[in-house]
């Protein structure tokens, strides 16, 4: 299980960076969800978004999932390339599958890194 | 997230809930007992669950329906042998008069005489198809699951599409299918469909009954709208609300237009286009796939299914391969199994309502697997000179009866665009006065499209199969001209 110290962690496991705005799912989402083959971003650059509302939309070979937006705010960037290799979120969910950037974001409800291993820890259980 | 495991929703329920041991057990036991193992409940079982409700009998649940509403008298006749009723019920069935052995039919407008190869009844009645349940089982439904991946992969020819869904009911269900994945396509963004007026009638009924609640404005959907006009000017009506533009080719008076220019102009805008094709004139004609079509729908009745009484019928739905996750119904893939062999399934199950719930395209997520397995067999049979044949008859002697009845005094041909085999004539008075002359000679005429066009009364719409033969139509000539000069 890996959650780097620098972002942000929701509930529903996806993770925010504060510095950069950007936002994706956690490497525990993408384990539970197996082999990921599928990923729609539902907004588009310009749209203003709120946490905990529906951003995208990932189907993997055992589960179809819905992705919350883990911060508000306008969206400044969408990661286009994400629909053409949806495998990157299984591989790099931190790095090459981030979803969607906002400007200036609000957070949402979110814990920090060390906090959120433990939530995942209670889960596998 | 919240996620939804696909093998934990399945259509038997939860797996997570074991069956109650304890109450199975004593079910087997009751049946023991009563010795009546289809019964579902003893008169024991009944009157505790009256007492629990308070009610001292069945019949006092009755009471809040007035006794005058009730045990109606039936007035039924005394109950017959096995040998009275079949005498009975084969002097109904001879009243029925059919397009096989009693009438020529020039009726078409969406469902059209073909010719049927025996063969394909017979497979359709094997009990291994028609008492098939939804393939969910990959292990036990390998005959299905192929049969419907061959209908696939045919309907894919057919259209010069990539994809296609499993089947919908008929062709107004997979139209108004074609306007939820536009609709998903842009996630509800874009408002607004087109549908030409000269789309069935009836499919543009479906489409509107579908559209209901989904907020959304349907345009270009009139009868009074000038039916000559060129359809390429349908663009002009595309903006950026508009989500999906849909058109029918042949249209609904036969008119073969070629769509190219529309499309490239609706993709420009940004919208979509479905084209409604006849899967017979598919064999002869460019597809709507190499004219750049997003989704290719249809009826596929023509291809093997009989008329009955109207149905039931199939319709065909593909699109392209970046649409595959929006589209409804399900699909059937190839794979290969554990040991190698070449295995199908049901694919992308996850698109599926039962599964996506609220967020799946469609809340259909069945097929018409029979009747699609019928389209499948006729068109293997066929094959791709077989059905080009079919086609050219078809084309070949709608214009001989289009060239003789355009002849007669008073009638004519409403549009001069080129056609496949169906044509709008003018035919000077009521076409229900026409239409019973016709039938007294044995011939059902053609769809007064009056009752759909307030321009086009007296106008009949006419289709020529393959069944009719030159005979047929010089007779259909023959009694027109006495309505003509009568």
């Amino acid at each position: 299980m890996n959650a780097p110290a620098n972002l942000k962690y929701t509930k529903s496991d996806e993770w925010f960076d504060p510095a950069s705005g950007a936002m994706g799912i956690s490497d525990y989402a993408q384990s539970q969800l197996s082999d990921i083959v599928f990923v729609e971003i539902l907004v588009d650059e310009g749209d203003t978004i709120e946490a905990g509302k529906a951003i995208a939309s990932v189907e993997s070979v055992k589960a179809s999932a819905e992705i919350y937006a883990s911060a508000g705010g306008k969206v400044s960037a969408v990661n286009k390339d994400l629909a053409n290799k949806p495998e990157t979120l299984n591989s790099d969910p931190y790095g090459e599958a981030w979803m969607v950037k906002v400007e200036s974001g609000s957070e949402g409800e979110t814990m920090d890194s060390a906090t959120y291993e433990k939530y995942c820890e209670e889960r596998s259980h | 997230m919240t996620y939804v495991i696909a093998s934990l929703r399945s259509r038997r329920g939860n797996l997570n809930q074991p069956p109650n041991l304890r109450l199975l057990l004593e079910d087997s036991q009751r049946h023991e007992d009563n010795k009546m193992t289809y019964i579902p409940i003893s008169p024991k079982e009944r009157d505790a669950m009256l007492e629990t409700i308070g009610v001292k009998s069945l019949d006092d649940l009755f009471n809040a329906v007035p006794s005058k509403h009730r045990f109606p008298m039936l007035n039924l006749p005394p109950a017959l042998t096995e040998m009275e009723a079949m005498e009975e019920l084969s002097g109904l069935a001879q009243a029925n008069e059919n397009v096989r052995t009693d009438l020529v039919s020039f009726l078409g407008a969406g469902m059209y005489n073909h010719y049927i190869p025996s063969v394909v009844d017979h497979i359709l009645r094997r009990g291994e198809f028609y008492t098939a349940y939804t393939p969910y089982q990959p292990e036990i439904s390998q005959g299905t699951l192929q049969a419907i991946f061959e209908y696939q992969s045919l309907m894919c020819a057919l259209t010069g599409m990539d994809v296609s869904n499993a089947s919908h009911y008929d062709g107004a269900t997979a139209t108004a299918e074609a306007v939820n994945l536009a609709y998903a396509q842009f996630r509800g963004k874009r408002k607004k469909v087109l549908i030409s007026p000269t789309v069935h009638p009836q499919y543009r009924a479906v489409v509107r009954t579908y559209a209901q609640g989904m907020d959304l404005e349907l345009a270009g959907n009139n009868e009074n709208a000038d039916l000559d006009s060129n359809p390429d000017e349908l663009v002009n009506l595309v903006d950026d609300n508009t989500s999906l533009v849909i058109v029918q080719y042949p249209d609904f008076f036969g008119r073969v237009y070629d769509y190219t220019k529309l499309i490239e102009a609706t993709h420009a805008k940004g919208a979509l286009v479905c084209v409604v094709a006849n899967p017979t004139a598919l064999a002869m004609f460019k597809t709507p796939g190499s004219m750049g079509a997003d989704v290719v729908v249809g009826d596929g009745q023509p291809l093997g299914i009989p008329m009955w009484y109207g149905g039931p019928s199939v319709g065909f739905f593909t699109t392209r391969k970046n649409m595959v996750h929006k589209m409804a119904g399900r699909l059937v893939g190839e794979t290969i199994d554990n040991k190698g062999q070449r295995a199908y399934v049901l694919t992308l199950t996850a698109r599926e309502q039962h599964i996506k719930r609220e967020r799946a395209t469609s809340n259909i997520c069945t097929n018409q697997g029979l009747i699609a397995l019928g389209t499948a067999v006729y068109l293997s049979l066929l094959g791709k000179a077989g059905l080009r044949q079919v086609a050219n008859l078809c084309y070949q002697k709608a214009h001989y009866a289009a060239a003789e009845l355009s002849k007669l005094n008073g009638m004519g041909l409403c549009f001069t665009e080129p056609f496949f085999h169906e044509f709008a004539l003018c035919v000077g008075r009521p076409v229900e006065e026409v239409n019973s002359h016709l039938l007294e000679h044995g011939i059902i005429g053609g769809y007064d499209l009056g009752q759909d066009y307030p321009a086009l009364k007296d106008h009949m719409l006419i289709a020529v199969t393959e069944m009719n033969s030159k005979e047929d139509i010089d007779m259909l000539v023959e009694v027109m001209s006495e309505v003509a000069n009568d």
